[in-house]
């Protein structure tokens, strides 16, 4: 493998560990949280693109504004799955929490085959993401720029949100300690239906980033980004922020290089997250970064 | 003779005879129902078999696991390796022949249902190590990744698997009688199993893992009970699932699968074999008649179109209502026992 060849598989992985970033962050702000590990939001992910497609399609919104549309609409939802589905369950064990949170993704995953169709629809690509350019050799879609480029702006704009607002903080503290934070007069509901809308409008720009990258959609591509990128929470360090985004890439990185240096091995690709999964619990079960920022 | 070993006798002699009519209303259907009301009846008993098992580890060692389907696609592909004739299989594999031994290996039913559980059982054997190492909802997702990482390498491993094609040519060895003499010896096995000193353990375990551990149970070794137990006879009916719809493919052995065991032992009741018992086959019918909903209707003059996937949609629903308002599910932790149904009788006599 030569040089060129190898920067260019590097940017591809890079401009895949940016999505899964993206929705990882979902993963580990809800887990931080509330210790709920999220099922459906791979699926909140895939209702996003849908909303996006529709905006185009049918409504025949400018590109943008459906997008911007799409993720508002995302945020909502994620706020609703909250309150309908996993509020009444709170205080419940928390097997029963996982288990509604199966139930959510399964719901999502069933009636978006009711309702859009089980048929793949494509995706609309904007031209701008459709050049090739290349540079000393490299070849260089314009699509893997531009990711990694708006997920840096998304995790700029997070970060803010995070570290520079009250509300930021008082995420942070929740996290922390939710019964202490409770008594200095926090509403922690709405702590989490912040994190819901935030996490899930991530998972929006993931996905419709995602569904322009391979462009066709249907009700189950949520699931492997949604499972990879829970591999990519944890292998941060689940309950950290910082840590999802590094997972996020690293696992992208990994994924893609394996691929392009063993290709007898890209069957397996999708085990790959899985088995890198298990070695994580198994020597490092608080993932690279630890308990962290907002553990 | 004192009185409780009398009455111990009685409930013996009632438990044998309830197994008697059941096979005899076996015997009935066989010979007079038509094809379908034999299919579902047969696919109940698988179903009563793999959620007997996974609510063994779910319920009664309440180690969250999200992963029977791949002991159910080791079972299934096992036992059909063993099954189809080496001609089938030739015809079978064409993409890449299969490997030696199995290429000539061809075994009667029994002996292939046994090895292919041995196997499942051996793969929770091996399994047990990395994933009771971690617990909660950690457990659920490395027993799901073990899952998925299962179908890929069936997916990908040619030349033993066939690959997506899978395989096809199954002989339809799977009657009423080898599903549910199976469905009744799990049933069996795993009560026999709760009710001894290993199933109190893991009950113990269930309540708190610390304590048991202090009263001086070995949790690790329980738990590899637990699952290896189910791994077996989940790998069984994987097996007399194969050799009913006689083609098998990874596909049928995806999270799906696992997701509908889910919804019985929840709707049962995480803990109760008597509630798996009752929700494998009710939602085995309640999916057959939820077929009909799926289906184009007409009601009078108004021609209502099918909605495919609508099933998926109520069981998901009702997983959902369940969790928030019945968390017991139908039976919480009670049994069945013919004390109870006696004592039952008894009351209704004095009502009356």
């Amino acid at each position: 493998m030569d040089l060129p060849l190898f920067l260019q598989q590097l940017l591809n992985g890079i401009s895949l560990g940016s999505l899964y970033a993206l929705i990882a962050i979902g993963y580990t702000m809800v887990y931080g949280i509330i210790r709920l590990i999220n099922f459906a939001h791979g699926d909140v992910l895939m209702v996003s693109t849908y909303f996006t497609y529709f905006g185009i399609s049918v409504y025949a919104l400018p590109w943008w504004l459906s997008v911007i549309i799409a993720i508002l609409l995302t945020a909502l939802l994620g706020i609703l799955i909250d309150l309908g589905a996993y509020r009444p369950v709170r205080h419940a064990p928390r097997v029963s929490a996982l288990i509604t949170a199966i139930g959510v993704s399964f719901l999502l995953e069933n009636l978006g085959l009711v309702v859009f169709g089980g048929r793949p629809k494509a995706f609309y690509r904007p031209d701008f993401l459709n050049k090739t350019y290349e540079l000393a050799g490299v070849h260089v879609f314009s699509l893997s720029i531009w990711v990694p480029l708006v997920t840096a702006l998304l995790l700029v704009l997070v970060f803010l949100l995070l570290y520079r607002t009250r509300v930021g903080a008082a995420m942070r503290a929740v996290a922390k300690d939710m019964e202490m934070v409770q008594l200095m007069g926090v509403d922690v509901n709405r702590v989490i239906s912040l994190a819901f809308a935030v996490g899930s409008a991530l998972a929006a720009a993931g996905g419709i980033m995602w569904a322009m990258k391979y462009p066709q959609i249907n009700p189950l591509m949520g699931i492997i980004p949604g499972l990879k990128a829970f591999v990519a929470a944890v292998l941060g360090g689940i309950g950290n922020i910082h840590g999802a985004v590094l997972g996020g890439f690293l696992l992208g990185v990994m994924e893609i290089l394996l691929v392009a240096f063993l290709p007898s091995l890209a069957g397996y690709r999708d085990a790959f997250a899985f088995i890198l999964l298990i070695l994580i619990l198994l020597f490092r079960p608080t993932g690279l970064v630890g308990k962290g920022a907002s553990g | 003779m004192s009185d409780w070993r009398g009455r111990d006798r009685t409930y013996r002699l009632c438990a044998y005879g309830s197994i008697l009519c059941l096979f005899a209303f076996l015997f009935l259907v066989e010979n007079y129902a038509d094809e379908y009301q034999i299919r579902i009846l047969n696919v109940s008993a698988i179903f009563v078999t793999m959620a007997v098992s996974y609510n063994l580890i779910n319920g009664v060692a309440g180690q969250f696991s999200l992963g029977p389907n791949a002991f159910m696609a080791v079972g299934a592909y096992t036992t059909a390796l063993l099954t189809i004739s080496p001609a089938e299989k030739e015809l079978c594999f064409i993409i890449e022949p299969i490997i030696w031994p199995l290429s000539v290996l061809h075994l009667p039913f029994l002996p292939s249902l046994l090895i292919g559980g041995t196997f499942a059982a051996l793969l929770g054997f091996i399994m047990a190590f990395p994933v009771f190492r971690v617990r909660g909802d950690y457990l659920a997702i490395v027993t799901l990744g073990f899952g998925e990482v299962v179908r890929v390498v069936a997916n990908n491993t040619q030349s033993i698997t066939n690959g997506p094609l899978g395989l096809k040519g199954l002989p339809e060895y799977t009657n009423l009688w080898w599903s549910w003499g199976v469905a009744v010896f799990t049933v069996f096995c795993v009560t026999r199993l709760v009710k001894s000193s290993f199933g109190r353990a893991m009950q113990a375990i269930r309540e708190d893992e610390v304590a048991a551990a202090a009263m001086g149970i070995n949790v690790f070794r329980h738990k590899m009970l637990a699952f290896v137990v189910h791994a077996f006879f989940a790998g069984m009916a994987g097996g007399l699932m194969a050799h009913l719809v006689t083609t098998i493919s990874p596909t049928l052995f995806s999270f799906f699968l696992t997701f509908n065991l889910l919804v019985i032992i929840v709707i049962g009741g995480l803990g109760s074999m008597t509630g798996s018992i009752i929700a494998a086959i009710i939602i085995t019918y309640a999916g057959e008649w939820l077929r009909a909903v799926e289906e184009p209707m007409a009601i009078g003059p108004f021609n209502i179109p099918g909605i495919p996937g609508m099933r998926m949609v109520v069981f998901a629903i009702m997983l959902i209502l369940v969790m928030i308002f019945a968390r017991q599910g139908l039976m919480g932790r009670r049994e069945f026992s013919w004390e109870w149904f006696c004592g039952f009788l008894r009351t209704g006599e004095r009502r009356g």
